[in-house]
């Protein structure tokens, strides 16, 4: 089978159309959310919006780890480059992302800085071997996905005693942000707001799908893992429209080509080994969560930036014009924001929704430009007992 | 003096400093190049100018790796000129091209471009007629950087131009998309996995000429290089004032491009091409001007992708093979570097 093109045959689009149709065919609206930056593009890429009923209304999430990152973050690692001897490599889209007065990585490049960019840590361990007089440091950012990379760079390195190697550690964990959302959204008191959820299906290929089925339980919130081509997407729509018709609240996995409940236990056994919780993380738009972000664990302390430099964390204050934190809590529709597409272009971004090619905002600029669907973004409150 | 090594020298800031050193250099450009204008070796080229209109061309090439599936520098620079003339619906006379070398550039390699140019020209029924080497200093430049500039004749009648398309004008596409961009990544070894695609990296004159000859009411050609179709029509649309509608059920994407782009997370639309081109006629002659291209060997799979519409102005849209419609909007993110 081609995957690349199975999952996105239009003739099955059309029969799951049809299906979603005849379930919403209701008098009331339904709010899914689509956790993942990677989903919001995908809708928006096959066009799907417009091909929903209108009374199906998309909440576009905060999955997107270069939007969620703090510009605090990108301070710190810019901090480390005033050594001349740091060579720092990320990956492309985060090179962009201004920090404190607006300065990126890249912009810190053009003044002689060494900014490189890489496809992943694996990348930056081999350059730290070819370059034995300098010290690479490894932006590592990321939810899940990117995380067993990064744990397989640090256990090579050990392995192989690299000192001039380090990892600067953002990757942060999906569970505990979309808890965070829905507490937001004050989903656990009673349904304001957010009906349902799509789930990332690339996340539970790591993680597995429990993690979401715990969310779901706990939010009473129906959930559907989900894959990124359109019949994935179509599916998960249409089933999280049969669970909320019939009253039922729970976990669906509709990625089931590649996902299991427990996920991919190498994987996880690594991350394990060379992470552990943080207490605490800020996130763009959600603020401080607890348990929500990974360390490096202290057998692995020799290869942690932060601990290598001793730099301190200090957070830096976004734009007050830029809705980025609204925009990843799904309360604002990019169009809806001052900035979008007139000060705030995917070529001059303002903020990391516009920056990051998963971000919302450039989602928006890329496929819609205008407002594709009514905007009901949050159900009135006082439909809530 | 001792002959040039072909084969295991290199080139020396000698020769570039203007004695018997540059002049072998030099000799060996004009038997490669081999044309009368330019063995005469004087400060210009001169010829007879011919009637009408005339089209310049300029453009540099600085394409990274130098050699690449399907092509190398050299074939890109006769073939990227060329068709910038070709766009203007000029018949290409004579190119000059000129040689930034850095010290320490194999001989070998350099023989290779000079080879892969002359032959290029010859196919393509072109003169190098004028040319000029520089040497700079070991790190100062990435081994070879050339920059040829061309000449051509309009072709009588013809008034092609961003701001000549109608509403209800035909869009025309000559081919597949992506295999330059997507080749060059594969020759950077960036890809992780290896593909088997050659760039498309051609001279599109003869199949102009094909288009012209067939009697279509032409409006506007222009080769999807870098931004590939999505940047020539958002280019097209802003210039006109117009809007466009695509289909993208009729953009023809190699399963090979397609699957790159899917797992790359890339879009094949906005990957540059050297050997694709996008043509706006008149909707009457729309079926003419497509079998003219789909008979020629570099428009075989040439399609009708959509149309020119009044508006909304400067925007580009996609009826998708799924259903939904969306913007096309100018390439997100950061291009690929050095692709050309």
């Amino acid at each position: 089978m081609n995957y690349a093109h199975a999952f996105a045959d239009p003739a099955l689009g059309r029969r799951l159309l049809l299906a979603i149709a005849r379930e919403a065919d209701k008098p009331r609206d339904y709010f899914l959310m689509e956790f993942c930056g990677g989903h919001t593009h995908a809708l928006c890429k096959y066009g799907l919006p417009s091909l929903l009923p209108p009374n199906i209304h998309l909440v576009h999430g905060p999955g997107c780890p270069v939007c969620v990152l703090p510009a605090g973050r990108i301070s710190q690692a810019l901090e480390l480059l005033s050594s001349s001897k740091v060579v720092l490599c990320s990956f492309g889209d985060m090179l962009r992302v201004p920090g404190s007065h607006g300065q990126s990585l890249l912009s810190a490049r053009a003044q002689g800085a060494d900014v490189r960019m890489v496809l992943g840590p694996m990348q930056a361990l081999q350059l730290a071997q070819t370059l034995p007089e300098h010290e690479v440091v490894f932006f590592a950012i990321g939810f899940e996905t990117t995380t067993p990379p990064t744990a397989q760079a640090l256990r090579l390195a050990k392995q192989k005693g690299l000192k001039n190697f380090s990892i600067l550690c953002n990757h942060v964990l999906t569970p505990p942000a979309m808890r965070g959302v829905l507490r937001a959204f004050g989903a656990a008191q009673g349904g304001l707001g957010l009906d349902a959820m799509l789930a990332p299906g690339h996340v539970s290929t790591v993680i597995g799908y429990k993690p979401f089925e715990e969310v779901a339980q706990a939010f009473g919130i129906p959930t559907c893992v989900s894959g990124f081509e359109p019949l994935d997407l179509l599916e998960a729509i249409y089933r999280l429209l049969c669970q909320l018709n019939r009253n039922e609240a729970r976990l669906e996995n509709g990625f089931a080509r590649a996902t299991t409940r427990e996920g991919n236990p190498t994987a996880q056994q690594y991350m394990r080994e060379t992470f552990v919780l943080r207490p605490n993380f800020e996130w763009r738009g959600l603020g401080n969560l607890p348990e929500s972000a990974l360390g490096i664990a202290p057998a692995y302390a020799a290869w942690d930036a932060q601990a290598k430099w001793q730099l301190p964390y200090k957070p830096v204050a976004d734009n007050p014009r830029c809705c980025c934190a609204q925009v990843l809590l799904g309360q604002k529709k990019p169009p809806e924001c001052t900035l979008f597409a007139k000060a705030c272009t995917p070529a001059s971004p303002m903020g990391a929704c516009m920056l990051s090619p998963e971000g919302a905002c450039s989602a928006y600029y890329a496929y819609v430009q205008e407002e594709p669907m009514a905007v009901l973004r949050v159900k009135k409150t006082e439909e809530t007992p | 003096m001792k002959p040039l090594n072909w084969k295991e020298g290199h080139v020396e800031m000698s020769h570039g400093a203007g004695g018997r050193a540059m002049a072998q250099l030099i000799e060996a450009f004009i038997e490669a190049f081999d044309n009368p204008l330019l063995a005469l070796q004087e400060d210009s080229a001169t010829f007879e100018a011919p009637r009408g209109r005339m089209a310049l061309s300029t453009d540099a090439f600085v394409v990274s790796p130098l050699f690449f599936p399907g092509g190398d520098i050299g074939k890109l620079a006769v073939c990227g000129t060329i068709n910038d003339l070709a766009m203007a619906g000029a018949r290409p006379l004579y190119l000059s091209a000129s040689f930034i070398l850095e010290e320490g550039f194999p001989l070998a390699q350099l023989r290779r471009v000079v080879d892969s140019m002359a032959h290029t020209a010859k196919e393509a029924g072109i003169k190098i007629v004028a040319g000029d080497t520089k040497v700079v200093e070991r790190h100062k430049a990435d081994g070879l950087f050339i920059s040829t500039t061309g000449i051509g004749q309009v072709e009588a009648g013809l008034g092609l131009g961003a701001t000549q398309p109608r509403p209800g004008d035909a869009v025309l596409l000559s081919g597949s998309l992506g295999e330059h961009g997507i080749a060059l990544l594969s020759a950077r070894e960036l890809l992780g996995f290896e593909v088997d695609i050659g760039s498309d990296c051609a001279c599109l004159h003869g199949l102009v000429k094909a288009m012209v000859d067939s009697g279509a009411c032409l409006r506007f050609l222009r080769d999807a290089t870098r931004g590939g179709l999505s940047a020539v029509l958002n280019e097209l649309a802003r210039a006109s004032g117009l809007g466009v509608l695509i289909r993208e059920a009729d953009i023809v994407v190699s399963k090979p491009v397609a699957s790159a782009c899917a797992l790359l997370g890339l879009e094949a639309l906005e990957i540059a091409n050297e050997g694709k081109l996008v043509a706006i006629c008149a909707p009457e002659d729309a079926l003419r001007l497509l079998g003219a291209m789909r008979a020629h060997p570099l428009g075989r799979e040439a399609s009708l992708i959509g149309h020119m519409k009044e508006g909304p102005k400067g925007q580009v849209e996609m009826q998708l093979a799924f259903g939904g419609r969306r913007v096309l909007n100018w390439p997100l993110g950061e291009q690929l570097p050095r692709i050309c």
